[in-house]
């Protein structure tokens, strides 16, 4: 019997998540994993619009912001878990993207760069500005949804990083579960139709703009949620997280990894998420080296990193 | 009135630096159809390099030479090593390598000075002039002056000079341009060298009213590229109008409304433009090729 392809790369994806506190030295590494995750769930909702439909967004971390401070905000003012606050930011942010989407996504190429853009520093300026809500840039604190506590009363007892750690994993397995089906789906099948050619996918009856609009709400709805799970798992959260900078990080994880895979932009979120860790050692050079990898990968491995490895691996065995 | 004469004069100065920057964006879209997201970055460099020249005892005007002609040689450098072999590349990836340049040459800068920011003296004084009961820096009337200066010497080059017209050619139609003998790679480098030094202009001429560091480079970028888009990209006369625009929509929104707000202001007008006309103000339609 074998196994499909999505069968098998959710399998390895849970394995290699599974595996990986074997050889964590300290609780930090834990905490790096997380990190990982959160930046992989939203990576994986920028397959589905990137990779999948061929548009770009320079303004997800929009999205990203509001599912955070949904998760700061919700408790204390409508007196709501913030795991339920996390999916009230989710349900927002895939309202706000419908809106949002309809007269954007009409755009093409650098014009929905640039809209998309315009719309993430319209949401980091609310958040940094509106400081009686939202604490202005200095931020604010995150209450605890008391999961841990709740483990920890039917017996299993994971330290702060190791349940973060295990949390973002089952949500990014979902995730990318979700992800994976979407792509053999006739939604799917419709996105992939218009990336390639928007005309010839009109043509044998795609809706072209509900297609395009499908795919932004899915993709906010992933970068709300993993707002979310940062603002969980840090208790804490600045209105940076919905800046450019972070929108830019997002859409080059996803690029440099591989669009086109929920695996291999994942494998990009792995990248951009250590290097800096890595690079603190060097901390002159972080910019420098960051600057350097994205310009390598993008000119020399145009499908991204894994697709073009694979594809060399592959090449060499035949 | 005199308050809204100075709103519009102080939104004029910084329109024009942000005009620069849109104008920049669009030689080098029309040559290569790629923005440059480092477009920022040679302004920025424009200001250190004259700076640390100067501060190393060279006079002022040769600083600022100096600066623009090793900026306009770094604009050659990003075409070489990164744009030529990116060739063909889709818009996602040309946005990666000019935005991974960007923070390559923000980096490479902080490591060669500091982190510090850093001004020179004003070219004439800085005796405040008097205009309809408003008051200008001179060094406005510079940025003001030097970004005409920019439009009517870039004017003449592409009409009147037959390098000009080759650009303009290439811009139009690249294969056509190639099969008419005109060497539209030499045409992709000169559009990159004139680039980085309109760039490093605008870098020399506002450095003594807004200073300059390693990371102003990027919000520049921004405001350039959003102001290019509300033009129309591709179009050096809405690349002066989106930037001009832009800088007084600013200038008013903080003198009116909230000085917190005035970006979300342009961006709010930007996105109406662009829903009204998808082409922003002056773009041309473009047909799809199936």
């Amino acid at each position: 019997m074998r196994l499909s392809s999505k069968t098998n790369t959710l399998l390895a994806l849970a394995a290699l998540i599974a595996l990986a506190p074997l050889f964590f030295p300290s609780s930090y590494y834990f905490r790096v994993g997380s990190l990982i995750f959160v930046n992989g769930l939203a990576v994986t909702g920028l397959v589905v619009l990137i990779g999948y439909a061929g548009q770009i967004s320079l303004g997800h971390a929009g999205f990203v912001g509001i599912g955070a401070y949904a998760c700061a905000l919700a408790p204390v003012h409508l007196g709501l878990n913030p795991l339920v606050a996390a999916g009230l930011g989710a349900a927002l942010s895939g309202a706000i993207a419908w809106l949002v989407g309809r007269p954007i996504l009409r755009l093409k190429g650098y014009y929905l760069a640039v809209a998309s853009l315009g719309f993430g520093a319209l949401v980091s300026m609310v958040l940094a500005n509106e400081a009686g809500l939202t604490g202005g840039p200095d931020g604010m604190t995150v209450p605890d949804p008391g999961l841990r506590a709740l483990l920890k009363s039917v017996g299993i007892d994971l330290s702060n990083a190791a349940f973060w750690y295990a949390f973002s994993a089952v949500v990014l397995v979902i995730g990318a579960w979700l992800a994976l089906n979407l792509y053999h789906s006739p939604t799917g099948r419709a996105l992939r139709a218009l990336h390639g050619s928007e005309v010839a996918a009109r043509t044998v009856g795609v809706d072209v703009a509900r297609s395009k609009l499908q795919a932004f709400v899915i993709s906010a709805v992933y970068a709300s949620i993993s707002g979310s799970l940062l603002a969980l798992q840090n208790k804490f959260i600045t209105p940076d997280v919905a800046g450019y900078m972070h929108s830019i990080e997002l859409v080059t994880m996803t690029v440099l990894g591989g669009a086109g895979s929920v695996i291999g932009a994942i494998s990009g979120a792995v990248i951009l998420t250590t290097l800096p860790q890595v690079l603190t050692v060097f901390q002159e050079y972080e910019q420098v080296m960051l600057g350097l990898v994205m310009m390598l990968v993008m000119i020399f491995m145009r499908d991204g990193l894994l697709p073009s490895l694979s594809r060399n691996i592959r090449g060499r065995g035949q | 009135m005199p308050e809204l004469m100075q709103f519009i004069l102080s939104g004029v100065t910084v329109g024009a630096v942000y005009a620069l920057v849109a104008l920049g964006f669009t030689i080098i879209y029309n040559a290569s159809d790629v923005v440059n997201f480092a477009q920022g970055e040679f302004v920025m460099l424009g200001g250190m390099f004259t700076v640390f020249s100067f501060e190393a005892g060279i006079p002022l005007p040769l600083a600022a030479a100096i600066a623009i002609l090793a900026t306009a040689a770094i604009g050659v450098a990003l075409n070489k090593l990164a744009i030529e072999p990116a060739r063909g590349a889709p818009v996602v990836s040309l946005i990666i390598i000019t935005i991974g340049a960007s923070i390559l040459i923000r980096g490479l800068t902080q490591i060669a000075f500091d982190k510090q920011l850093h001004r020179f003296p004003a070219f004439s004084g800085d005796t405040p002039i008097q205009i309809m009961g408003a008051t200008v820096l001179p060094q406005s009337v510079w940025v003001i002056a030097g970004a005409l200066a920019v439009f009517v010497g870039l004017w003449l080059f592409f009409t009147r000079t037959l390098t000009g017209r080759a650009v303009l050619a290439t811009a139009n139609n690249r294969i056509a341009a190639q099969l008419v003998g005109i060497n539209t790679r030499y045409v992709m480098t000169l559009s990159f060298a004139l680039s980085a030094a309109i760039g490093a202009l605008a870098g020399v001429l506002v450095t003594p009213i807004t200073l300059t560091g390693y990371d102003i480079g990027i919000a520049l970028a921004l405001k350039g590229f959003a102001a290019a888009m509300l033009g129309g990209m591709g179009n050096p006369k809405g690349a002066l109008v989106g930037g001009l625009l832009l800088g007084v929509i600013e200038a008013l929104t903080a003198g009116y409304l909230s000085s917190q707000y005035k970006d979300a202001a342009a961006f709010v007008i930007i996105l109406a433009v662009l829903f009204a006309m998808p082409q922003g103000l002056f773009g041309r339609q473009a047909t799809d090729r199936v």
